[in-house]
This record gives C-alpha cells, sequence and structure tokens, in this order.
C-alpha cells in the first residue's frame, strides 16, 4: 500500500500513444446478446449467482486425474489398457475354472500386487498434483464482504459477481474486469508471462465511468450488470455490455484482467469477477498434456509381441500334442481311467480337449511374458527419478531449486538425445541486460570484455602458450589446461554477482564525475540526459538502500537508467507531465535536480524500432530524444548530424561482434513554432476515431523524427546464464545437436549464437531470408533456390574441418515449414552443424520441432522457459521446463525441469547415459530370465503328455517374480553405473553409446534371448538326466516330481541370479545385499515353507531339512547349473573386452589399474582427444578473433626472432 | 563456520554418498589375468568335483532286470493285456539274478516303470492331502475325481493316483534261504510321521467295478502303509523308479538271487517296461555317472577356455587399459 500511495495518482494515459491511450469508444460495435453472449453478472452481488440460472462453476480448479470416487474404475482401467496386464486379466480369471494349472492364488496374487503398485503409483501422483491445486486454490484475496469493508478469502471461494481487491504483484485469482486502479486514471500493468510467455508488461485500462470507485468504501452500495460472452479460450478478444448507472457501456479486452496473470507496476485494483475456475480463459486453454513414451519402451513392445508369438507358437505346440496324446495314448492309460472323464480329457472328442488346453497352456507359459516387467521398469524409474531430483549438482544454491524429473517414465531417454532445441530467452540468457560500453560523440568508452572477448583471449592466451611450449614437457602443458578451465569458470561465478545490477560498465574516464575533464562534455551530458530522459521506466525508492530501482518495460531502459543514474543523472520522479532527473556534477559539484516537461512520447513497436520523447527543459528548450536501432537512426540523421557516424558505426561494428546489443542515441533541437504546428497536427491525429488512426500517427510521428543529430551509441551484454557456453561446449563434445529456436531478431539471435559459441567467424552462414513485398510463389522459388544452394555448397565443400550454420527468420520458416518443402529444408539444416531460427513463433517452434523429430527419427530435447515454448516442450520427445523462473507453464508442461540451462549437461551426459543403459541392460535381462524360466516350464511339460502339469510348486512361481528375482534386476536398473559420472562428464563421446542405441539393438536382445534359450535348456536337461530314475541320497530314495521341483529351481534362482551380477560392474554394498541376499532368501523361504503344516506346504513339506539339504547332489548340481548356464555369457564378454572393447570398457580398465593416476598425462590427453569432433562449442568460437591477432603476433616474434637470429657477429 | 563443518560432515555420511550415487564400489574389470583364473579355478574345481563323483558312481553297484515281458507265458505273449486282467491266472513268476560284483548292504531294491505318465495333470491332482491325513472326517474330495466314492461311500484313500497302487511283489532268495527284506522306512519320515494319518484306515478301497492296482489291507493305518506312500509321491518323468525295501544282508560275487515276484501290474495296455533293480549306494546316491561327466566337461571346458585365452593373449597381447583402443583413436588409425 505504502509503495502503491507514493507513486500513484500518475494520469499516464496521456504518455502513450499507441497502444492504450486511446479513450474508450463508445461508439464500438454494440454487443448482441444471443448464442454464445449468455452470460449474466451481477456486479457487487455474489449472492445473486447461488441459485441457478445465474450459478456459475466455483473457482475451484482441479488438474488431477481422478477423484476419490473415479480412482477405482478409472485407473483399473489404465492399467488393463496394457497388453501384458489384460492378459494376465484374463489368465487370472480363467485361473478360477479348472482348466488353469495353477491354483487361482497363484496368478491373481502377482496381478494385483502389480496392478496395485502401478495404481498406487499413479494414485501419489495424483495426489500431489492435487496438493498442487490445493496450494493454488487456498490462495487468499481480498474481496469486499459488504459496506465498504474488505476481508480475505480463499480463491476457491471467490464467487462471479465478487468484487475483489488485488494488490501489487500478486496474480488474479480469477478473470476480473478491471473498474479501478491505485492510478487514477485506471490504468494497470499485467505481466501474462503465464498466458503467453511475453515478459514485456502489458497495460490494462478500466473504463472511465468505475473509476471514481477507488477506496475500500466505495464499494458500498456499488451494483451493476454484466453481459458478456460465454466462457471460450479466446485470450484477446471480450464481448460484452456493463450496465451501470442506469447506462450501458460496452467492454473491451483491455478491460479484463485474466486469471493467472500478475499485477505489476500498480498498487492495487479493483476488479468483478466475470468468470471463475474453468470458465476462465487460461483454463479453457490448458491443453492435456501428451503422454510421452520413450522408444526402449515401444521397443519393448514389440519384444512382447515376439514373445506372445513365442507363447502362441509352443501353446500350439502343446495343444496339438495334448490332442495327439489324449487320441491316441490316452485310451491306453488305464490307471487314468478314459473311461471316466471329463470332456477336457475325454479321447473320443480330441478337438476339444485341444482347445480346452490352449488355454491351460496360454496360463502356464505367461512366464515367457514378464508380468513384472512393467512394475519393475516403474519402480526402477521412480528410483532413478529420486537420484535426480537428488542430485546436489543439479541443484541451484541460489534459488534453492533441485533438478526435478516430473514424470519418471523418460529417464532413459535423456541417454539418447540427438537433437536440443532451445529457447533463447530466459534459457540461454537471463534476460538481464549489463550496460557494458557506450560510444560518446566517437569515442569509445567502457574497457570491461564481454564474454565473447574473454573467451576468446582466454583461449588465444591459451594457444600461444602451447605454441611457445611445444618441446617443453607435455605435463605442464596440461596443467595449464586445468589452470584454463578453473579460470573460464572462477570468472563467470564472479560475473554473475555485479557490484552493480545491470551496470558492468568499468572506465575511469566516465565514472565519480570524470567526464567533465572529457572532451566533448556536451555530448556526454547529452548522451546521458538522453539516457535518463527518454525511456517510460518509473522508479521505484528502496527505501532501506536510498537508491532508486526502475520498473521497466523492456530490460534494456532499466540498464540504461542504472546507467544514467551512475553517470550521476540519476531519474528519480515522474509526474504525469515530467520526468526529474537528479544532475550530480552539473554546475558547482551541489546535485540539482531538474525538471524535463515531456510534450510527446512516441513509443517503441517492433516496427518503428526506436522511441522518441519531446521535452522542454527548465531553459524552455525543446527537445527530441531518439533512440533505436541503428540502422533507423543513421537513416533520419542530419547532414549536420553525422560528425560521428563513421566512428560510432566502427564501434558498433566492434560491439556487434562482441556479442553486445546496439543502440544508437540521436537528438535534435526544436524551435517553437516548429514544434506547435507539428502537435496541432499530431493532437488531430490522436484524437482520430478510426481505423487508419495508428497509421496516421506514425506518418506524423514520422515527420517529426528526422533531421537529428547523432550522439552516440550503447551496448548492452544480454547476460548469458551462468555455465552456458561451457555446457553448451560439453554438449557439442557429447554430439549433440542444438538449435535455438528464438521469438528474437536475427541480429540479436547471432549475436547469442556467437556468445554461445554456436556461430564463430570461420563458419559458413547460410542465411535464408525473404523479402515482404514478393507474391507467394516468388517467395517459394526463392527460398527453394537458397535452401538448395546451401545444400549445393555443403556438398561441394571439401575441407572436412568446415563447418556451416543455418540461420533462417520466422516468415521464411513459415515457407520452409510447408509440406512440399520441409524435408528439403529439414536435409539442409542436418547438415549444418548449428541451426539458429529467429522470430519463430510458439506454434512454429512446435512444427520445427515435430519436424526434426518425425523427419530424422531421432530423440528431441526441447528446452525453455516461457509459456511460449510449451508447445515445444509438449512436441520434442522430452520436454525440459526451466524452474525458478516466475512463470511456471513451461515447468508444468515439462517432463523434466532444472534451474538452468548448464545442469543439462549433466542431465544428459551423466544421468541419461546412466539411465539408457540400466534400462536398457535391464530390460535385456529381464527378457532373459523370463524366457529361461518360462521355457523350463514348456520342456517339462512336454514330458508329461503335454498334460499342462507344472514341476514347480505354485509359491515358488509367485515368488519368481515378485521377490526371487526382482531385487537385484532393481538393483542393476538403480545402482548400475559403467563409469563414474566425473568420466562421463570428461569422456562427453561415451553418451553416443546411447544416440546410437548399441545396448538396446536386436542384435542384442535376440543375443540375449539366445542365451536364455540356452540356459532354459541347461537348466532343464542336466537335472532331467541328473535325478530322473537314479537314488540321489545315500539312503537310497529317488526323487519325485515335488523334489526335481525344488531341485530345478533352486538352479534357476542361483543361475539367473548369478546372471545378473555377471551384468553388473559396479558393486556396492547394496547390490552385494540385493542379489545374494535374492539367493539366501530362495533358501530360507524354503526352509519355512518346509516348517509350515503339511496342509499349506503339500509336497514341499520339510523339503529342505529333511530330503535336500543333505544331499551333496543337490549342491554339487546347483553349482554346476549356475556354473554351466553362465559359461558362454562369461566367455563371450572375455572375448569381447579382450579384442574388441567398447568405450567404457578400455575406461574401466584404465581406472581399474589407475592408470589414470599413473599416467596423468596420457589421461589427459585423451580427456582432450574425446573433445575434438565437434565443429561448434566454446572453443571454437573464437578462434578467427585468435587468428586476426596471432597473425599480428606472429609478424611480432618474426621480427623478434629475426633480429635474435642475426646476432652480431 | 559451524554449517561449513556440518555440511562437511554431512557429506561423508552414508546417506550423503547414496544420493549422490557415489557409494565406494568394487568395479572389477575382467582383465586378462582375471579372465584366465576365473576359467583355471573352475576348471581346478569342477574336474576334481567330477572325477569324485565318478569314483563314487563308480562303486555302486547296480543290477537291473526287466521282466514284464519275460513273466508272461509263452502262450500268452499276444495278448499280454488280457493276460494280466485275468484274474483266474496265477501271475507267478521267477527271475534269477546274478551278482557280479561284491555288494555291500544295505542293497536297495527299487521297481522301475517306463512310459507311465505319473506326472499326467490329470493323475497329479487326482488325491486328496486332507483325507490322507485326517480320513473320512474331511469330506470334501471333489479333487479325487474320478475315484472319489463308490456306492455313495468315501474312498479312503481316494483318487486316481491311490486306485492305482503298484501292487507286484518280490522275494528274493539267495541258496535256498530267503534274503530278508526291510520293507519299513521307504518312505520320507514326514511323511509318514505328517501326511498320512496315524488313525485313519483304508476304506471302501478298490470295491468299484474296476480295480485299479493293489490293495491296502483295512487293519493297518495309511501312515505305516509305506507301499502307499512311496506311491504317493508322484514321479516327475514318465519314467522312474521307486523304492520297494532294502535287502540288509551282503551279496558276494557270482551269487544267484532268485526273485520270486507276482507279475499283478498291468503296463502291458501303454506298452511300459517293468524292471527290478538291486543296487546298493554311496554317498551320491545310485549309479550316476552323468553326473561326473557332466562336472568334468564343464571343468575341462573351463581350462580350454583358459588355454584358449591365455593363447590369444599371448598371440594377440593388448595392454589394457590401452587408449589406442579408444574409438577416437581407432578412427584416427583408419582415417
Amino acid at each position: 500500500m505504502a509503495k502503491g500511495k507514493i507513486r500513484a495518482k500518475i494520469k499516464r494515459s496521456q504518455l502513450y500513444t499507441f497502444a492504450c491511450g486511446r479513450k474508450s469508444t463508445q461508439e464500438a460495435v454494440p454487443f448482441v446478446e444471443g448464442a454464445g453472449c449468455s452470460r449474466t453478472v451481477h456486479c457487487n452481488q455474489p449472492h445473486m449467482h447461488r441459485k441457478r440460472p445465474l450459478k456459475y462453476r466455483s473457482n475451484y480448479i482441479s488438474t488431477t486425474k481422478y477423484n476419490f470416487l473415479s480412482f477405482l474404475p478409472k485407473s483399473l482401467y489404465e492399467q488393463f489398457h496394457r497388453v501384458a496386464n489384460l492378459y494376465f486379466l484374463a489368465a487370472a480369471v480363467l485361473s478360477l475354472t479348472p482348466l488353469s494349472p495353477f491354483s487361482a492364488v497363484s496368478m491373481i496374487a502377482p496381478l494385483a500386487f502389480v496392478v496395485g503398485l502401478s495404481m498406487a503409483k499413479e494414485g501419489l501422483e495424483d495426489w500431489r498434483r492435487f496438493m498442487q491445486d490445493m496450494n493454488v486454490n487456498s490462495r487468499k484475496v481480498k474481496f469486499h464482504k459488504e459496506g465498504g469493508v474488505f476481508e480475505f478469502k480463499q480463491w476457491q471461494q471467490i464467487e462471479v459477481g465478487d468484487v475483489v481487491r488485488v494488490e501489487k504483484d500478486e496474480f488474479f485469482p480469477a478473470d476480473l474486469l478491471l473498474l479501478s486502479s491505485s492510478y487514477e486514471d485506471g490504468i494497470c500493468y499485467v505481466e501474462t508471462m503465464n498466458l503467453d510467455g511475453e515478459t514485456n508488461l502489458k497495460v490494462k485500462r478500466a473504463m472511465d465511468v468505475t473509476l471514481s470507485l477507488e477506496e475500500d468504501e466505495d464499494f458500498k452500495n456499488f451494483t451493476g450488470l454484466i453481459k458478456c460472452e460465454d466462457p471460450n479460450p479466446s485470450l484477446y478478444t471480450f464481448v460484452g455490455n456493463l450496465d451501470y448507472d442506469r447506462q450501458t457501456y460496452s467492454l473491451e479486452p483491455a478491460q479484463v484482467l485474466l486469471r493467472d496473470s500478475k499485477l505489476r507496476n500498480t498498487g492495487f485494483v479493483y476488479g468483478v469477477v466475470i468468470f471463475t475456475g474453468f470458465d476462465t480463459k487460461v483454463m479453457q486453454n490448458s491443453t492435456k498434456s501428451p503422454s510421452k513414451r520413450s522408444r526402449i519402451e515401444k521397443k519393448m513392445d514389440y519384444i512382447i509381441y515376439v514373445l506372445f508369438s513365442l507363447l502362441l507358437v509352443i501353446s500350439l505346440i502343446s495343444s496339438l500334442g495334448f490332442a495327439l496324446k489324449t487320441k491316441f495314448h490316452m485310451p491306453n492309460w488305464w490307471y487314468m481311467r478314459p473311461d471316466d472323464t471329463e470332456q477336457f480329457y475325454n479321447p473320443k472328442e480330441p478337438f476339444i480337449s485341444g482347445l480346452s488346453h490352449l488355454v491351460t497352456a496360454l496360463i502356464l507359459y505367461g512366464y515367457l511374458i514378464p508380468i513384472s516387467l512393467y512394475v519393475s521398469i516403474e519402480v526402477v524409474k521412480v528410483l532413478q527419478a529420486t537420484f535426480i531430483n537428488q542430485d546436489l549438482q543439479m541443484y541451484d544454491d541460489d534459488t534453492g531449486i533441485p533438478a526435478q524429473a516430473r514424470t519418471s517414465n523418460l529417464n532413459e531417454e535423456l541417454g539418447q538425445v540427438d537433437t536440443i532445441l532451445s529457447d533463447k530467452t530466459g534459457t540461454l540468457t537471463c534476460n538481464q541486460m549489463d550496460f557494458l560500453k557506450c560510444s560518446i560523440a566517437g569515442t569509445a568508452y567502457g574497457v570491461r570484455a564481454s564474454e565473447v572477448e574473454r573467451a576468446a583471449a582466454q583461449q588465444m592466451a591459451n594457444d600461444l602458450e602451447q605454441d611457445g611450449r611445444q618441446s617443453s614437457v607435455s605435463s605442464k602443458r596440461s596443467k595449464q589446461d586445468i589452470e584454463l578451465e578453473t579460470v573460464v569458470t572462477s570468472k563467470d561465478g564472479k560475473d554473475n554477482k555485479p557490484p552493480i545490477k545491470f551496470f558492468s560498465f568499468e572506465d575511469d574516464r566516465m565514472t565519480e564525475g570524470n567526464w567533465r575533464k572529457e572532451p566533448n562534455v556536451d555530448m556526454i551530458i547529452l548522451f546521458c540526459r538522453i539516457l535518463a530522459v527518454c525511456h517510460t521506466a518509473i522508479p521505484e525508492l528502496n527505501e532501506e538502500t536510498g537508491t532508486y530501482a526502475y520498473e521497466a518495460e523492456s530490460p534494456d531502459e532499466g540498464a540504461f537508467l542504472v546507467a544514467a543514474r551512475e553517470f550521476g543523472f540519476e531519474f528519480f520522479k515522474r509526474t504525469q507531465t515530467s520526468v526529474f532527473v537528479r544532475e550530480r556534477y552539473i554546475g558547482s559539484g551541489q546535485t540539482t535536480e531538474r525538471e524535463y516537461k515531456i510534450l510527446n512520447l512516441l513509443e517503441f513497436t517492433s516496427k518503428r524500432k526506436r522511441m522518441t520523447v519531446i521535452v522542454r527543459d527548465e531553459e524552455g528548450q525543446i527537445i527530441l530524444m531518439c533512440k533505436g536501432a541503428d540502422s533507423i537512426i543513421f537513416d533520419r540523421l542530419a547532414k549536420k548530424g553525422k560528425t560521428y557516424l563513421e566512428d560510432t558505426t566502427k564501434h558498433l561494428n566492434i560491439y556487434g561482434e562482441a556479442g553486445l546489443r546496439t543502440l544508437a542515441l540521436a537528438y535534435r533541437k526544436l524551435e517553437e513554432s516548429e514544434y506547435s504546428a507539428w502537435n496541432n497536427e499530431f493532437q488531430k491525429a490522436k484524437t482520430s476515431i478510426g481505423a487508419d488512426r495508428d497509421t496516421n500517427l506514425e506518418k506524423v510521428a514520422e515527420m517529426m523524427e528526422k533531421e537529428l543529430t547523432l550522439v552516440g551509441a550503447t551496448a548492452v551484454e544480454d547476460k548469458l546464464q551462468k555455465g552456458v557456453p561451457q555446457c553448451i561446449d560439453k554438449l557439442a563434445q557429447a554430439g549433440l545437436k542444438l538449435w535455438v529456436l528464438t521469438g528474437d531478431k536475427m541480429e540479436t539471435a547471432i549475436n547469442i549464437g556467437f556468445a554461445c559459441s554456436l556461430l564463430r567467424e570461420g563458419m559458413k552462414q547460410i542465411c535464408i531470408t525473404t523479402l515482404d513485398s514478393e507474391s507467394k510463389e516468388a517467395i517459394k522459388e526463392n527460398i527453394l533456390t537458397q535452401v538448395n544452394n546451401g545444400s549445393q555448397m555443403i556438398k561441394l565443400e571439401k575441407d572436412p574441418y568446415a563447418a556451416f550454420a543455418l540461420i533462417i527468420d520466422g516468415k521464411t520458416l513459415a515457407y520452409a515449414l510447408e509440406e512440399d518443402m520441409k524435408f528439403l529444408f529439414l536435409g539442409l539444416a542436418v547438415d549444418c552443424a548449428s541451426v539458429i531460427c529467429c522470430r519463430v513463433s510458439p506454434k512454429q517452434k512446435a512444427l520445427v520441432t515435430r519436424l526434426v523429430k518425425e523427419g530424422t527419427g531421432k530423440v528431441t530435447l526441447g528446452i525453455g522457459d516461457g509459456a511460449n515454448d510449451v508447445g515445444m516442450i509438449q512436441e520434442a520427445d522430452i520436454g525440459v521446463g526451466i524452474s525458478g523462473v516466475e512463470g511456471m507453464q513451461a515447468v508444468m508442461a515439462s517432463d523434466f525441469s532444472v534451474s538452468q540451462f548448464r545442469f543439462l549437461e549433466r542431465l544428459l551426459v551423466v544421468h541419461g547415459h546412466w539411465c539408457y543403459k540400466r534400462i536398457a541392460q535391464m530390460v535385456c535381462y529381464f527378457f532373459y530370465k523370463n524366457i529361461a524360466f518360462g521355457l523350463t516350464l514348456f520342456y517339462f511339460e512336454a514330458f508329461t503328455g503335454f498334460s499342462g502339469q507344472s514341476v514347480y510348486d505354485d509359491w515358488y512361481m509367485i515368488l519368481f517374480n515378485v521377490v526371487l528375482t526382482s531385487l537385484p534386476v532393481i538393483s542393476l536398473g538403480v545402482f548400475e553405473q559403467d563409469v563414474s559420472s566425473d568420466v562421463c562428464l570428461e569422456f562427453p563421446t561415451l553418451y553416443q553409446q546411447g544416440p546410437r542405441n548399441l545396448f538396446f539393438d536386436w542384435y542384442r536382445i535376440l543375443g540375449w534371448m539366445g542365451n536364455g534359450l540356452y540356459s532354459s535348456l541347461v537348466i532343464f536337461f542336466l537335472n532331467i538326466v541328473i535325478f530322473y530314475d537314479q537314488a540321489y541320497r545315500a539312503e537310497g530314495q529317488t526323487t519325485d516330481m515335488s523334489i526335481l521341483g525344488t531341485i530345478m529351481f533352486t538352479c534357476i534362482i542361483c543361475a539367473l541370479n548369478f546372471q545378473v551380477s555377471l551384468i553388473m560392474t559396479h558393486y556396492t554394498w547394496m547390490q552385494h545385499v540385493l542379489i545374494w541376499f535374492s539367493i539366501v532368501a530362495w533358501f530360507i523361504f524354503l526352509f519355512i515353507y518346509g516348517m509350515l503344516p503339511p496342509k499349506i506346504s503339500h509336497s514341499a513339506y520339510q523339503i529342505l531339512t529333511e530330503a535336500l539339504a543333505s544331499a551333496p547332489v543337490y549342491w554339487i548340481t546347483t553349482l554346476l547349473v549356475t556354473i554351466a548356464c553362465t559359461l558362454p555369457y562369461l566367455a563371450h564378454m572375455s572375448l569381447q573386452r579382450c579384442f574388441n572393447p567398447m568405450d567404457h570398457h578400455v575406461i574401466q580398465e584404465i581406472k581399474y589399474l589407475k592408470k589414470d593416476v599413473s599416467d596423468q598425462v596420457m589421461w589427459r590427453r585423451e580427456k582432450t582427444k574425446a573433445r575434438e569432433k565437434t565443429k561448434i562449442g566454446f572453443t571454437a568460437r573464437v578462434d578467427a578473433l585468435i587468428r586476426s591477432l596471432r597473425g599480428k603476433l606472429n609478424k611480432k616474434t618474426h621480427s623478434i626472432e629475426s633480429n635474435k637470429s642475426y646476432p652480431p657477429s | 563456520m559451524d554449517t561449513d563443518r556440518e555440511r562437511h560432515r554431512a557429506r561423508e555420511t552414508a546417506f550423503y554418498l547414496f544420493t549422490q550415487q557415489s557409494l565406494p564400489a568394487c568395479k572389477p574389470v575382467l582383465t586378462p589375468g582375471w579372465v584366465i583364473a576365473i576359467f583355471l579355478f573352475m576348471g581346478v574345481i569342477f574336474i576334481p568335483v567330477g572325477l569324485v563323483t565318478l569314483r563314487a558312481s563308480h562303486c555302486v553297484v547296480e543290477i537291473v532286470d526287466r521282466y514284464d515281458i519275460d513273466c508272461v507265458p509263452e502262450p500268452s505273449r499276444m495278448d499280454k493285456v488280457s493276460y494280466i486282467q485275468d484274474d483266474s491266472i496265477p501271475k507267478n513268476c521267477s527271475r534269477f539274478m546274478k551278482v557280479h560284483k561284491y555288494m555291500k548292504a544295505p542293497i536297495y531294491i527299487y521297481y522301475q516303470l517306463d512310459n507311465y505318465y505319473q506326472n499326467h495333470r490329470r493323475y497329479v491332482k487326482s488325491r486328496s492331502d486332507k483325507q490322507l491325513l485326517d480320513g473320512q472326517k474331511y469330506h470334501d474330495t471333489s479333487y479325487c475325481q474320478p475315484v472319489e466314492s463308490n456306492n455313495n461311500r468315501p474312498i479312503v484313500p481316494c483318487g486316481l493316483i491311490a486306485w492305482s497302487l503298484f501292487n507286484d511283489t518280490f522275494e528274493f532268495i539267495r541258496e535256498g534261504a530267503e534274503l530278508k527284506v526291510n520293507r519299513k522306512n521307504i518312505a520320507w519320515k514326514s511323511d509318514r510321521g505328517h501326511k498320512f494319518g496315524k488313525n485313519v484306515y483304508p476304506f471302501n478301497f478298490q470295491n468299484g467295478t474296476l480295480i485299479g492296482g493293489g490293495k491296502l489291507n483295512p487293519e493297518i493305518p495309511l501312515s505305516d502303509q509305506e507301499d502307499l506312500i512311496v506311491w504317493m509321491r508322484t514321479s516327475a518323468l514318465p519314467s522312474f523308479r521307486k523304492l520297494y525295501g532294502r535287502i540288509e544282508e551282503d551279496l558276494d560275487v557270482d551269487d544267484v538271487v532268485v526273485v520270486n515276484l507276482m507279475n499283478n501290474y498291468n503296463t502291458y495296455s501303454f506298452g511300459g517296461k517293468k524292471k527290478l533293480v538291486l543296487s546298493t549306494s554311496s554317498w551320491l546316491g545310485g549309479k550316476n555317472d552323468f553326473l561326473g561327466h557332466a562336472c568334468v566337461f564343464v571343468g575341462c571346458s573351463s581350462l580350454t577356455l583358459a588355454i584358449i585365452f591365455v593363447l590369444l593373449h599371448v598371440k594377440y597381447r593388448r595392454p589394457y587399459g590401452d587408449m589406442s583402443y579408444l574409438p577416437w583413436n581407432r578412427k584416427s588409425f583408419s582415417g
């Protein structure tokens, strides 16, 4: 409130010429009641809306999938949507019939467990969403209770018709009709980042009739009737009428404040609730994010189909066998009473018995399909996600936000990314401008280097040292490498906290008032005044420090004002008509306050690319001050005003090269008469009503903005986020391609491209642009030639190190993305090392993403921070949101969120790599395991006359997937590391194992299946031959079915768990516990099961203690089978490692032999080698600068050397 | 400072290391040394084990006599089924078994059946464990289909397995004197003690129109009917041996044992063989050469692999941890 009062009551409407200063015109299109426009809102009478038909939806929002009632049916439906689960459900139902080979409980229990676990996970996730909703729903806002008293109430209780008071920096709880604001003329500023991703503030303006409602008490007797459109998703339209004071006024979108946008720069506003909850525009706009599945999971489906076919084949074989046995042999088996059978075994009807046996067999061999696969994977992924969330190296200390895996089903996809599509603003850059340099009257000020320059210098120093020390010990050089890295990173750390925000300028000639000693003081004063006066910002006093902060529409302006303040021109007050500046160094050294009366303000639009104010200073002199894009300003210079043009242009070029954003400043002194003549015309244009008002205004403005005198230019640095160049460098070294899709203009995008090392001097830039004027066909023709030329150029290029960059703007992209051209375009883009698309709309971002995803068939990752990136994030295979900025839209739509771009490196190169290998190996092993187990059932069945008898106890089968083999699999999927995280980062090329899919190709999958087949054969036949008829104990007992089954099962458990331990390469105590526990658990189970009374344990009663433990054959066989099962795998692995090792094998060996410690030179050399593959990146960017400087240096050293080499003899 | 130290300490806790996935780990690598050592080790383990097993197996003396055909009188051999089903014909039969090697007591007597699907699902399921333990007190015998009741009275023990009880009997005579056959303790102790009721007596057994296999003495409780208990342990495969009894006298070389047997059991309808087996046992159990052979085979394979690896390693020596195998280095070789 206090702040609001300080700067409230400024009439702003006069300042604005184009956007909102228009008087709300009562002559606007009259609002017609009718279809789609039936909503009636009784203002300040919410009780009217508690009864039908005016009862509207409440302001309670819910994004949950389920509610308490629908959870069970809905989530069950979801679960049984999966083919495998449906199959198991059918099997469970059939297990209640006599057809089942197992007891019903052994089919139902695992299914219930698996489905229950998945449902619990769903429920938990939904609960989290619910809590999030509750959080939003229980936010508080002030509403008009009665009699002019405002009280707090929760958002969810807000009703249509309520009058609410929203304070500064609060979100609007619903769609509101703006009644009045803390500004006298009812203006307020709104940030709509959550709606459309635009960071600049938008102006909303109340109707004149409601302006008088400016205090709480005024609402005591306020009533009104709004008739308006029905809820709809269009953000930019609104039609309606307000009946107030016996008059009808029409309403416009400019008077509607939308839910989820934020009040900025305005003390408070009053508004009437029009739409609540799901009726609000933002909720109407919300789209369900598509559910994404990883490639491995999709491929897994195919494997499951393969297994289903295998299942079907052996079931058919089995039922055919059964039918034949029943028909031809059964009549002879008197001991089975063939004379007295049910249909199932009736030898006279082999067809029916065969058919019914098919059902039995399908259930019996269900073990081929791993029922627990999905649930194991889900558990593993949740745990992996927890590790991602827990990683402190992806935790941002400044904001306290960790990385977050918002969905866990894409973890392994992180390890297969091929192309990253990145937003620029807020993702690569901070959206914070730092005033870095300026050029005044042809003199360049500002000695601090930009990041690009610094990087160049760093690299160059390094290169020179390398050159100089080629003969010296190479270990020294590698030490230098490290130092370089630390220097660069530490510098980054320092840069992040400059002493003054937005101001990184360093030059003794300018600061501390020293500019008074400069030759052209007048121009410097003028320059600073333009900075301090020509803007639309509002100062805000920080009462603690006594300094002013500025609320500007664009970050550049803020930087300018801070710069002006530091130079001694402190803008501190804005009134309706004037700007007040405190000038410190002018005159006698006292600070003087000067007032500049603002006569006109011609604001900045992207079309005009300039902003102008016309002010009258205290001497009465009228001055036009203008700042804008250099090209625009240069066109409007007076002949006399070009004194500094040449020097300034030179400086501007240097700034551009250094990756800075530049603006040119100019002024013009006006005569009174000249001004008033123009002003008349301007006012006329301003008050005119009609479609061509804006063009008229522009024309008139144009008349004044000419004959300018150039003062100088500014250069601000669009600060890159911390660590972005390094991260891009590493990602490039990992073989990832980075496309930048930005809404910014081409020059800025190119600058940033340079700053991020996506572009460098040596790169051949292929710019594809079009002219507006041409017809569509001509444009397309033109683009086609450009694309073809580009492709041709790349094809003809012989230099293997040559790199190309493709730069395309949004308008051109619109044509390039059309059906007939898009693949040509894509072909060109894929060949280029980096691609930058500028001026692209959110929709185009999504389209480009889809093109890359579908065109190349490779995994794409979209990363962005704003609502404008939502389309891209949802379209990409993986969407990553930058959290920590205020708008949460991107994060909400994303699959992963990180707080800074640089964490992407660790997310992909470490976690992605791990997760990919973990899941791939785990799934392979899973299929191996189930084939090895499932096939033994088949073999045995063949020995029982295909009758569907299983050799194992039902309980063994239940525990097989759920307990006895699941924990090692999970430990493989959660804890396995082929190499440590440091090595992942040091050898980024290791990442390529993922995109090349080396661990989940069909070769590998089939290999594992073959291994499973081998294991099943070994397990079954070794056991059968050893135990079928001979006594296996000294006491002469022979085996029976339950004993043989138990022995075989022991072999299976040991062999499978031993196999998984061979796959692992990383054993912490966790792995040891989980693997060996699983084996021990089997014996413990067997022991306990045997102790249970025989009514429960049946034939397994005391089986371990009495029949097995004391038989040496049992143990020998277990050992033999275990080793025999794993022997081929072991041999294969050893052979592969010996003669065809993969990257990580060699690195593991180095680490194992501690060669990295003993031979650091080699280790470091290899680390640098693993990087050399890429054409873009941190190091590459600065080559050009180095080259030119090195040339100079070479000349120098040559001359020195030549001096040296001819010593006076 | 305190927080710094605390943070430092926190970093060392196991939990911290766990969440950061940097727990101390053992990372074994299959270096040639390890590979050769492992294969050698496995060879060294399995070959002796196999040899010991083989030796144990060779110590076992086993005499097998197939009698199902020879015990059918010559004229009936054309139609063995009607012979065996004809109750009026006495089924006595005498066999001579010559001991070719000294057999130390106890000598286990087995009968062996072939092509007999005791593991068929219909057969396996047809029993009631609860009835075996509780007798007629337990009424639900639906599992015992189709041999569930007779004349509306339950059968104890019910089910196909009991109904088809093996009923050939054997008597052994050496040099005119009967060899004592101990038929006690041939079943698992737990079966006798806990699965077959001590107070459950056979009831209404083999009283139906179709008589399956052997009959049971209704005076003896099920827990003492060890033939039945052994028979009820269904075999895993269609070819199986079951323990019949023990001869607790040594047999010398060239002793001739005369076996007087009653050839009652019908295996002729399905062409199953019947054999009588006399076997001693070792710590290994019966004669089981396969296990020894398998062990030796696996051991030899391991040894062979070890040798192959040694040779390969000598011939194509790859210094371990050699960077030239890293892809970027290999590429530079080819390029």
